[in-house]
């Protein structure tokens, strides 16, 4: 076991993947929160000529309507988080909840249940998204976030059923029983805290699929409208210009990779820092 | 009144009978062996008497304990009872304790909780005193720093300790240990036995001891209950069912524990 494996590597690699992901989660939320006082540019104003390559002036060039391309993708940054964060907390909040009900539900029950979410997970989450979207009046970035967020719940729900019932059958959980902890206090004080370190890292998962799913409803047109600069909404504008201004694909896209990865590592470091079973000692 | 009287108790899982027609008594303060091979249906006839058995197991019969009858009430009504009247302490000290929380944690909630149904409830700091006091009581080492150590950084002796805190801390009236000794080495194990005789002897309880082996039980129990198959075979004071086992089945057993020992006793 751990006393097994030396600690000195694994104890580096863990603080790498905790350093490099919160360095990159860092830098998009600084952005993100930068844009609320200051931009480079107006970000609805011409700031140059069309279509400019990056130059010291725009970083990123300029986009078909001359508007400053650089300040679009910090905005870019905002939205991302906001649609991120959104998404998972309202699929966390649903999924886990219904996870849970059917890992103590009656036998019935959690068979319709688990029936229920198989087969919405056969649905692509963009699918069901778009259905919820196109289901409100409007296209707005809060019905993106809100569709998304239900869209996810299905999958973050049966991982979360899976998981309580593993930690149910746990000789803690009886031992809790017999000093007489309510249910309540059974999933407050024991399986809450046993599933989230695995839950964190999907919910990481899960906010990546999220912003890029809201990309590809804004590619489509379903997203955040005008004048939220949605990473998505950038790429499907620089669609027609992608020969002559390959940086307006580009731009977003490596903005979007690197939050995706950061989540994706911070999570991962942060599992490693709460389970004090994995913990370098 | 007896603090514990189980009569007449049949445990079914789809028509196949698990235990039948189990009858039992326990005075407080005093000590009962169950004997028998694995599925015999001792811990059964443990949960049973907690009100924690498997949903599809149908139990039928009269379990009195602390006057109220288990069979068939209401669930506030068993998970009162359970943590005031009785604890239980099982055989696996690895997977006992919930792995992500602090030792000092797992012990404090017990706690707590007794003294919330009491209706005195205690200040954070009257809790971590009567908490050290406990790990003090089980012989712990150095309890300051278990306190604050997570159940892997522990051995298997220590974590069986942590286990029976655990149950001390509900102040029961009724102790049930369902092989508390089974998995640990000869040495810890008479340790963990000495313990919870000193115990159960200090504070009055009563002990339900549940175990395969016989000179475990004819160390702590004053009597035993031999069950077979689901079905007591044969029953007496510890003393008397060992040195003259009346049943098939205790002479075998018996003469099987004899065999072992001489066996290692022959050996240079």
């Amino acid at each position: 076991m751990s006393t097994l494996t030396p600690s000195l590597p694994r104890r580096s690699r863990t603080s790498f993947t905790l350093w490099a992901g919160l360095a990159l989660v860092g830098l998009h939320v600084a952005i993100a929160l930068l844009t609320l006082v200051w931009t480079p540019y107006d970000p609805t104003a011409m700031a140059g000529g069309r279509l400019e390559a990056p130059s010291w002036l725009h970083w990123a060039g300029t986009d078909r309507l001359g508007r400053d391309f650089f300040t679009q993708i910090m905005i870019g940054s905002r939205i991302a988080l906001v649609v991120g964060i959104g998404a998972v907390a309202i699929g966390g909040v649903i999924g886990v909840t219904l996870g849970l009900l059917a890992a103590f539900a009656s036998t019935w029950l959690d068979d319709a249940l688990a029936a229920t979410l198989d087969i919405l997970i056969a649905f692509p989450t963009l699918l069901i998204a778009m259905l919820v979207v196109a289901m409100s009046d409007t296209a707005s970035l809060f019905t993106a976030v809100l569709a998304l967020g239900i869209a996810l719940s299905a999958i973050v729900a049966r991982l979360t059923r899976i998981l309580a019932k593993r930690v149910l059958l746990m000789d803690f959980i009886t031992a809790a029983r017999t000093s007489g902890t309510s249910w309540f206090g059974i999933v407050i004080q024991h399986i809450l805290p046993n599933i989230w370190p695995t839950l964190s890292v999907n919910f990481a998962l899960q906010f990546g699929l999220a912003v890029i799913a809201e990309a590809s409803l804004s590619y489509l047109g379903l997203g955040a409208p005008p004048p939220n600069a949605s990473w998505g909404r950038l790429l499907q504008e620089a669609q027609g210009t992608v020969y002559t201004a390959p940086i307006g694909a580009i731009a977003p896209g490596i903005a979007l990779v690197l939050l995706v990865i950061g989540v994706n590592l911070l999570a991962d470091g942060l599992r490693d820092r709460i389970d004090p079973t994995r913990r370098a000692r | 009144m007896s603090l514990l009287s189980v009569d007449d108790l049949t445990l079914k899982l789809d028509g196949k009978v698990l235990v039948s027609n189990l009858s039992l008594a326990l005075e407080a303060g005093a000590r009962l062996g169950l004997i028998g091979e694995s599925g015999s249906g001792k811990s059964l006839t443990a949960m049973a008497v907690t009100g924690l058995l498997p949903g599809n197991i149908r139990p039928s019969g009269s379990i009195v304990l602390g006057g109220q009858q288990v069979i068939g009430a209401p669930e506030s009504t068993l998970n009162r009872l359970r943590g005031t009247r009785v604890a239980v302490v099982f055989q696996e000290p690895l997977t006992a304790l919930d792995p992500l929380m602090r030792v000092g944690r797992q012990v404090a909630e017990p706690l707590r909780r007794r003294a919330l149904r009491d209706g005195n409830p205690l200040s954070g700091t009257q809790v971590q005193a009567a908490v050290l006091a406990l790990l003090h009581d089980v012989a712990l080492p150095d309890p300051e720093r278990i306190l604050g150590a997570y159940p892997h950084e522990l051995s298997g002796g220590q974590r069986q300790r942590v286990a029976i805190a655990m149950a001390l801390a509900c102040r029961p009236d009724l102790l049930i240990a369902d092989e508390p000794t089974t998995a640990l080495d000869v040495t810890t194990q008479a340790d963990i036995l000495a313990l919870l005789d000193r115990l159960v002897r200090d504070r009055g309880m009563a002990l339900l001891f549940i175990s395969h082996d016989l000179p475990v039980v004819a160390r702590i129990a004053q009597e035993v209950v031999v069950l077979r198959q689901g079905e007591a075979v044969e029953r007496g004071p510890v003393h008397a069912v060992f040195t003259h086992p009346a049943h098939d089945y205790t002479k075998g057993l018996v003469s099987a524990a004899h065999a072992f020992d001489s066996a290692l006793g022959g050996r240079p």
